[in-house]
């Protein structure tokens, strides 16, 4: 057993509701919260809800705490030389510091052992059930839920418990976007989604066409250039690859001392098309397509290591895919390639399979829930999702606050009732609402958000539910 | 009051400047048997490092069943020099070693470790704060300080040390060597520190709210009565009082009676 496996915690003693013509037993859990997922906005919504003093029933379909960063879990997307992206104050949530002896942009498991940390420094095990998830939560009389649990894979019978609220903390980077590609079953090479890869043993000596410039695929195809016979890299458009560090700091550090300084995005991006100008250089000299957008209107690449192996050769920029074949890959630009491996790091699509779409705004079936902060559907006061959110910082000070403010919410209704009403029509009008400035339409882009203007939207709510 | 204040989400200048790490000297005391009480954190005041909590509060915490430490604020004790320290710099090394310690920790701070403490709240999600004969950079305490210290006080305005006498910081059933060993021992606050002492601006609200006591002597030489009234009052309660005790309520004669009564608190505050 892993180290953070916890046995589980002892039956709730709660009375059981069997309503008249109602077959389905229901535990009621009184003023209980429900948080769904112990990754690390699920652990944050247990210690804030718990700081602020509810109940919290916290289900986990794994058997440890850590989401994305334990790489125990089989759907861990993070392969083994995966460091942060965001440097440590912007990803530290902020009442709990990292060491200040860590490096700036800590590994995987410093991050596990991190949250690690966290969990038993505010005691939250005793508060989760592990092994257990979540199939199906449903709205109920009186704003409350109805969330039915069984062990994890199928086994056992369902359980369902009623909750006074609900948080949804199932993270999104595990359900992996697989594109569809004309010819794709005739293709006899390997394919796999980056969620699978893991190590680059898995890369060496081969011939490999890694698909997509987000973060993953910018780092698989640096191992790739280290490791693998040949390197193509695809992608369907131009980007900015930002460094990790500038001027001998990390980059997010420098740019938010402009941000302190209220200088204007506009203002920001020039400057930062000039610093990458003078440090990077002209890409397009390299073969890589100029960005058809401005910086921060494309998910972040922070990565200094991409551009340095296309300089060597040992990375070659190549078009969208257009299609495959038995032995070969044809690209947009009407050239083949022969690669052996293709990896699509494609990235992810957020996934709530135990809710009705219509409960989070989701009318057209699209899979793009509209919420107001990311986080609140209207007429569900009782219910909000924590990180789903893709910043162009680290997540977990944002869970945090979302968190925080459910947790005054929830309290609020029971003291100022007409406080909670006035939140609850906020969130009807500022559904949808955006935090960041323009971004490129793709499936990864619906949810991003500028965490300056994110976290300054929610420094708003907190003040007006909190108003004297 | 502390409710009344707002919490402040957006801290770009402590993203974007984040404070240096610096080597910390952190001395504990551990019960024989782990009987599930939170940790304490000891910080001391300026001047003073974690030795002044080794003397007696720890293992005397430890001998009721309390994992206690206590730590050097940088540039004091046993911590790496740091002559340019400001208070966010302390608030930082405070919160960095209670984020270390196995659970959510009990803080205690002396002096102007109190204040510190204060402003740690704001970044930590303590279980409970103690705030011992705390120098909270009012104006009356400066007022206090010139009348009985000028010598020692008068230079700290013009940014050299500031010092205190042995007079102030403990009463005369203290025997006189231990008074003088001690006094020997305490060094000197970072000049941005001392100064921020009357410039720093309100600490922010305390994550989580936590329960808050007060203590102090009538007696103490440096932080005058009327101080520890209004700082506990802040916190919704009264001072518990010490008469006939110093400022260093941990290194005074009659140390043992302060330490208990906060340990008592802490007993009914967290059975
Ligand atoms: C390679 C990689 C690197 C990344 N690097 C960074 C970075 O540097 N900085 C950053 O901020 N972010 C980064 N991210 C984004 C990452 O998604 C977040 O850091 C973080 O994992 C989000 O935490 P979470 O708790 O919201 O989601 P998760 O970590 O995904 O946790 C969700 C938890 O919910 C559980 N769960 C889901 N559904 C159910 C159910 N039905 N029932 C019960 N339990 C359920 C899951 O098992 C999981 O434990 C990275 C992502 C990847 C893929
Ligand atoms: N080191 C790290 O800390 C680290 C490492 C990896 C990931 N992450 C984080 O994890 C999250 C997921 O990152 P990710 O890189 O896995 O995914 P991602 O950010 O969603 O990137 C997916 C990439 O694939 C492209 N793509 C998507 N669909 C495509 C299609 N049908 N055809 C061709 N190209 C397509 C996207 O192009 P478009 O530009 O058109 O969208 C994009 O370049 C992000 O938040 C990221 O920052 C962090």
């Amino acid at each position: 057993m892993s180290p953070s496996t916890d046995p589980g915690r002892p039956e709730p003693d709660a009375t059981t509701l069997a309503p008249p013509g109602d077959a389905r037993p229901v535990s009621d859990r009184g003023d209980t919260v429900c948080v769904i997922g112990a990754g690390a906005s699920g652990l944050t919504a247990v210690k804030n809800l718990r700081e602020h003093g509810f109940g919290v029933d916290c289900y986990e379909r794994e058997t440890g705490i850590g989401g994305a960063w334990n790489w125990r879990h089989d759907r861990s997307p993070v392969y083994a030389s995966t460091h942060l992206i965001s440097s440590r104050p912007f990803t530290q949530f902020p009442d709990f510091p990292m060491p200040d002896d860590w490096p700036d942009y800590p590994h995987h498991s410093q991050l596990l052992s991190y949250f690690e940390r966290y969990a038993d420094h505010f005691d939250l095990r005793q508060h989760i059930w592990f092994g257990t998830e979540v199939i199906r939560v449903e709205p109920v009389d009186g704003d409350r839920w109805d969330v039915t649990t069984r062990s994890t894979g199928g086994y056992g019978p369902e359980r369902i418990s009623r909750y006074a609220a609900v948080v949804v903390a199932n993270g999104h980077n595990w359900s992996p976007k697989l594109p569809h590609y004309e010819g794709l079953e005739e293709f006899r090479g390997e394919i796999m989604h980056a969620s699978s890869y893991k190590d680059p043993a898995q890369l060496r000596g081969k011939r490999v066409l890694m698909v997509g410039a987000g973060n993953t695929g910018c780092d698989i195809a640096v191992e790739a250039a280290q490791q693998a016979s040949r390197c193509w890299h695809s992608t369907r458009r131009g980007y900015w690859y930002a460094p990790k560090y500038v001027f001998g700091r990390p980059a997010d550090q420098v740019n938010d001392s402009l941000i302190a300084l209220r200088v204007p995005l506009r203002v920001r991006q020039w400057l930062y098309h000039w610093t990458l100008r003078l440090t990077v250089g002209d890409l397009t000299r390299f073969g890589l397509p100029r960005p058809d957008h401005r910086v921060y209107e494309t998910h972040p690449i922070v990565n200094s290591q991409l551009v340095y192996y296309v300089g060597h050769g040992q990375i070659t920029p190549v078009p969208d895919v257009a299609r495959f074949h038995a032995k070969a890959v044809e690209l947009t630009d009407g050239r083949e390639i022969d690669p052996e491996l293709v990896v699509f790091a494609t990235g992810y699509l957020p996934r709530f399979e135990f809710l009705d779409p219509r409960v989070l705004g989701d009318t057209d079936g699209s899979g793009r829930p509209r919420l107001w902060l990311n986080a609140f559907a209207p007429g569900h006061p009782t219910l909000a999702v924590a990180g789903l959110v893709q910043p162009d910082s680290g997540i977990f000070p944002l869970s945090h606050w979302q968190t925080v403010l459910f947790a005054r919410l929830l309290a609020l209704r029971l003291r100022r009732p007409d406080r909670a009403a006035a939140f609850a029509q906020r969130v009807a009008a500022g559904v949808g609402e955006r935090y960041s400035g323009r971004v490129k339409d793709s499936s990864r882009h619906w949810f991003e958000v500028g965490h300056a203007d994110y976290l300054r939207a929610v420094q708003r709510a907190m003040d007006e539910l909190e108003e004297k | 009051m502390s409710q009344q204040q707002r919490v402040r989400i957006m801290r770009g200048r402590e993203w974007a400047r984040p404070v240096r790490p610096a080597r910390r000297e952190v001395l504990s005391a551990l019960p024989e048997v782990e009987r599930g009480r939170p940790p304490l954190l000891f910080v001391p005041g300026f001047g003073h490092g974690a030795w002044a909590f080794a003397e007696h509060w720890l293992s005397h915490a430890a001998g009721r069943g309390f994992p206690a430490y206590a730590l050097s604020l940088r540039g004091h004790g046993g911590s790496e020099p740091a002559p340019e320290a400001t208070l966010r710099a302390y608030a930082h090394d405070v919160t960095q070693v209670a984020a270390g310690l196995p659970r959510q920790a009990v803080l205690v701070g002396h002096g102007a470790g109190a204040l510190v403490v204060r402003h740690a709240l704001a970044r930590y999600p303590a279980r409970a704060a103690v705030l011992v004969a705390p120098v909270l950079g009012d104006w009356a305490t400066l007022g206090t300080a010139l009348r009985r210290n000028p010598g020692g006080t008068l230079p700290a305005l013009v940014g050299g040390g500031l010092r205190l006498s042995r007079r102030q910081l403990f009463s005369r059933e203290l025997p006189d060597a231990e008074a003088r060993r001690y006094a020997a021992r305490l060094g000197r606050a970072g000049r941005r520190a001392q100064w921020q002492l009357l410039t720093h601006h309100d600490p922010e609200p305390a994550v989580g709210d936590p329960p808050v006591l007060v203590l102090g002597s009538p007696d103490d030489r440096v932080v005058p009565p009327a101080t520890l009234t209004r700082a506990a009052r802040r916190h919704g309660g009264a001072p518990l009082l010490f008469p006939g005790m110093g400022h260093d309520l941990m290194l005074d004669a009659r140390w043992q009676e302060p330490i208990d009564a906060i340990l008592d608190w802490l007993e009914k505050e967290h059975p």
